[in-house]
């Protein structure tokens, strides 16, 4: 039996049954990572030892067979959410050895629902890209295509989830770095309306945009994670005091009446056809189940990644400031203390990482800081009232999550306008601070490579994109379909 | 648009770049300037910024002594230390 496959769901209904043990299960997981992940590069680190600890903890205390939510389940994070004792490199040399002292509020949640915590995923450095290229630990394949990208920034937590070297998986989205992988590696991604799930403990790249969200194999598993991590933290000043819903109580309930959004500017000149055709022909499935499609218009959409990199870029310099050489990570001693600062920068951040934190000082620098950086929130509020007006209109807003299917690796590394324009499609959800779930929706051709669709919803109300996404999921494969590895 | 003076950005930054990073880098984010010049198309002149996107306003707690994470661990990951301290070049003469 290839317990590493199952679902969360599945994997739950054995190990309550006593079928098999979460030993047993996290054992499995691991085997498949020992025998695959020298091709993907998922994993950053991974400790056998520890997990099956944890495990076997689960299994003595009878967790997994008291209801608790994830008891028993082996579950990836991505290396920018703290794990208390394990690794967190946020994918960057400048924090090479460096040890987690804490658990993220995200992370003691998972731990309270019983969830054993596997290891740490592949990214970006410091979630800055959409191809897991940027890190300084080596690239992370798409398992589909060994040559191409996973998407990013969490390319590691995607492709460990879509090629069974984990049940689940936690990753953060800024302007689309749940959703990307997910679509481009085949798997779930659900980014959390801002303020749902505590940011305290994920390390902050820009903290007006950053939310943690799981990676799953099914919409019902994406439902079980969030219920698992959602709520208010007194942690977090941003988390919202909402009252936290059973997610999977809503899943059932059918698309029937649901006023579902086309947003014609997401349906764009120069976007891949076979991309275009899927979603269309999903677009379509919905209307079939009983939604009504509605045309809409995101006015401001164009301008979403002008407007993002250089928010997120503004407030990357400041979070950033943190790595100094002082408290933790590099250090490169210098002549006093401001050239120790510029030489340990200079040498533990990557090349993406330095450009955005030039740019982003620049945005916020005397003399161009209205011009850029005032403007550009000038500019988020009318993206924000576009989704507002949306949603006066429709329940849902359904668009391709992607332009394009995953590009070779390699291909936008000498171009970073044309890697930015690859999350022209997620990145104004960020800004309107709103949730979204990409779900598999098709493959590509020639060759085969998943193809993923977003569903947008109002602020607080994943129950109804989750709703709309489970009742797509009902009546297709694509989400059964495996790489073959 | 007047370019970017790289070197004096990257002193703001604090971050060191070599003499082939700000060749690169000045290119780059010309392109990139260029871009997000693209706002200036909008009138915004009654628009008002949009900080963070949640519901919230001004969330106080009360100021309460609260146990906070141990000496040891906070140091735990220090370049260098000493007497629970982190111990850092000389800054004042």
């Amino acid at each position: 039996m290839s317990l590493h496959t199952l679902t969360i769901h599945q994997l739950r209904e054995k190990l309550r049954r006593g079928e098999v043990s979460s030993r047993e299960a996290t054992q499995a997981v691991i085997d498949r990572i020992a025998a695959i992940d020298s091709k993907l590069k998922a994993y950053l680190w991974l400790n056998t030892d520890d997990a099956l600890a944890q495990a076997d903890a689960i299994d003595r205390a009878g967790i997994a067979k008291n209801g608790k939510l994830l008891g028993g389940i082996p579950v990836a994070i991505k290396d920018v959410i703290n794990v208390e004792g394990q690794p967190c490199t946020c994918g960057s040399k400048i924090l090479k050895g460096h040890t987690s002292v804490y658990d993220a509020t995200a992370i003691k949640r998972l731990r309270e629902a019983g969830a054993v915590l596997l290891g740490r995923t592949n990214m970006d450095e410091f979630a800055m890209g959409s191809s897991t290229e940027n890190s300084s630990w080596g690239v992370t394949r798409n398992p589909w295509d060994l040559e191409r990208i996973p998407g990013g920034s969490s390319g590691g937590s995607a492709a460990a989830v879509t090629a069974d070297e984990a049940i689940a998986a936690l990753g953060s989205d800024t302007g689309g770095s749940i959703r990307q992988p997910a679509a481009l590696t085949g798997c779930v991604g659900l980014k959390t309306t801002y303020g749902r799930v505590s940011r305290y403990g994920l390390v902050a790249f820009a903290s007006s945009l950053d939310q943690i969200g799981p990676f799953t194999k099914t919409v019902a598993d994406g439902a079980l994670m969030l219920r698992a991590i959602a709520g208010h933290d007194a942690s977090d000043s941003t988390s919202v005091p909402q009252p936290v819903p059973d997610y999977t109580a809503a899943l059932d309930r059918g698309v029937k009446g649901l006023r579902v959004g086309m947003p014609k500017e997401y349906f764009i000149e120069g976007m891949d056809r076979e991309v275009e055709a899927a979603v269309r022909t999903a677009i379509k499935r919905l209307n079939e189940l009983g939604a009504e499609v509605v045309e809409i218009s995101l006015p401001h959409a164009d301008y979403a990644v002008a407007v993002y990199y250089l928010v997120a870029t503004a407030e990357a310099s400041a979070n950033l400031a943190r790595f100094d050489g002082v408290r933790y990570g590099l250090r490169v001693p210098g002549e006093d203390v401001i050239d120790m600062y510029g030489k340990t920068r200079g040498a533990g951040f990557g090349e993406e990482v330095k450009r955005r934190i030039i740019l982003g000082t620049y945005a916020l620098s005397a003399g161009y800081y209205d011009a850029y950086y005032l403007r550009a929130q000038k500019v988020r509020t009318l993206i924000r009232r576009d989704f507002e007006q949306a949603f006066a209109k429709c329940d849902v807003v359904v668009a391709p999550t992607t332009p394009t299917p995953a590009f070779k690796i390699g291909e936008k590394m000498d171009d970073p306008l044309q890697m930015y324009l690859s999350d022209i499609f997620t990145i104004g959800a960020n800004l309107a601070g709103i949730c979204g779930v990409s779900i598999p929706c098709g493959f590509t051709s020639q060759p085969k490579l998943p193809i993923g669709m977003q569903i947008l919803g109002k602020p607080f109300d994943e129950e109804t994109i989750l709703r709309v996404a489970h009742a797509y999921e009902q009546g297709t494969e694509w989400h059964r379909q495996k790489p073959a590895l | 648009m007047p370019d970017m003076d790289i070197s004096y950005i990257a002193h703001l930054a604090r971050v060191e770049l070599s003499e082939a990073e700000r060749s690169k880098f000045a290119a780059q984010l010309k392109d990139i300037l260029a871009y997000v010049a693209k706002l200036n198309e909008l009138d915004v002149s009654n628009v008002e910024p949009t900080a963070h996107a949640t519901p919230l306003t001004n969330v106080f707690r009360k100021d309460e002594v609260r146990p906070s994470i141990e000496i040891e661990k906070v140091l735990k990951n220090a370049p260098e230390q000493a007497r629970d301290l982190f111990i850092v070049p000389k800054i004042v003469e």
